[in-house]
């Protein structure tokens, strides 16, 4: 039930520059009218973010390619995909990739 | 219940933008973070840090991937410096975040600002900027209790892993590995979907996919991130401009 002084030095400035990345557009970004071209840039970020977030947990491990194609993951992200489309629902989507995750690992050990 | 938590289908209903909804917008986001927050506890437990340690962390840091880091780096004896600055790296993208969920919200007060900047996440914000597609504009009273049970969600699950996690000899095996996949694959399909762009929604998010994956090539996976999101939305932008 301790904590030491580097680790606690550490969380803190860790939080730091944790937080000001965070905070700071939408400090500063919220009280005026940016002009349109960024605005036109900021509304694809999402799009980019994600996407870019799904390929890394799907496509890279540790930087470097896997072997997706064919794999469970493979079929269960394009049961998620599916899903949300379908459904229209974030619960739904989540719910279905994890479901397919467990069935194709838990077949591919029998097959 | 089922029913308000689709966020997708806004027109059926009116929906208050009251502190509870947003906690209710939060549940689909819940499963995937307990996964993670539950390994990032572990992981933490078994690098060496104490429990308290591991929520301090999840309390001041709040960041999943960086939690990961300073556990290994503490456990491999790196030094605060160093640790910092890989943190400060693998967090910067949120200044994307933050500076894309900016204009939703109109004349907030910096106290306010701070609060909900301070509680970003990938998660949180993917729900958000859904809804603020969607609706125009985010109240603050709705962001806040959808950070608010994020954050309660994750520092419950990364001390029950600080906790229970030497007894688990593989949290994975059960699927929830993928439950952050999967909500990454729901957010963006649902924010492709509210969009009413679709083709050059897809040509982006394609794009970024590409990119992730060369710029893992070269540099370490959060500033492939930032490097394919930068790249991805200046395409989109220049293609929006162009057509």
């Amino acid at each position: 039930m301790e904590v030491r002084w580097t680790v606690l030095l550490v969380i803190i400035g860790a939080s730091i520059v944790t937080l000001i990345p965070r905070v700071l557009p939408l400090m500063v970004f919220s009280r005026m009218k940016l002009p349109e071209w960024a605005m036109r840039w900021l509304s694809y970020v999402p799009i980019a973010v994600m996407a870019a977030l799904v390929g890394q947990e799907l496509l890279l491990e540790d930087g470097k390619p896997t072997s997706f194609y064919r794999s469970a993951e493979f079929y269960a992200a394009i049961s998620a995909i599916v899903t949300a489309i379908w459904t229209r629902s974030l619960l739904a989507t989540v719910i279905a990739g994890v479901l397919s995750v467990i069935a194709l690992r838990f077949l591919s050990g029998w097959i | 219940m089922q029913h308000n938590v689709r966020i997708g289908r806004p027109y059926d209903e009116p929906i208050a933008d009251s502190f509870l909804q947003g906690v209710k917008d939060c549940v689909p986001t819940l499963l995937g973070y307990l996964s993670i927050g539950f390994a990032a506890g572990a992981v933490g437990y078994t690098a060496g840090l104490s429990i308290v340690e591991v929520t301090l962390m999840s309390l001041l840091v709040y960041a999943g991937s960086a939690q990961f880091i300073i556990a290994g780096m503490v456990a491999a004896g790196g030094s605060a410096m160093a640790i910092i600055l890989t943190v400060f790296i693998v967090n910067l993208r949120h200044l994307l975040l933050s500076a894309a969920l900016s204009p939703y919200f109109r004349r907030l007060p910096a106290a306010k600002a701070m609060l909900i900047g301070s509680l970003l996440t990938d998660e949180t914000f993917g729900v958000a900027i859904h809804r603020g597609t969607i609706r125009g504009s985010l109240g603050a009273k709705w962001m806040n209790g959808l950070n608010v049970a994020a954050y309660l969600n994750w520092l419950l699950a990364t001390v029950a892993g600080a906790f229970f996690g030497k007894w688990i000899e593989h949290p994975q095996q059960w699927g929830l590995d993928f439950a952050l996949a999967a909500m990454f694959i729901g957010l963006l399909v649902l924010q492709m979907g509210s969009r009413g762009k679709i083709f050059k929604d897809l040509f982006v998010a394609l794009t970024a996919i590409a990119a992730v994956c060369a710029a893992s090539l070269v540099v370490s996976g959060s500033l492939a991130v930032i490097a394919a999101t930068v790249i991805a939305a200046s395409v989109g932008a220049v293609l929006d401009k162009w057509k």
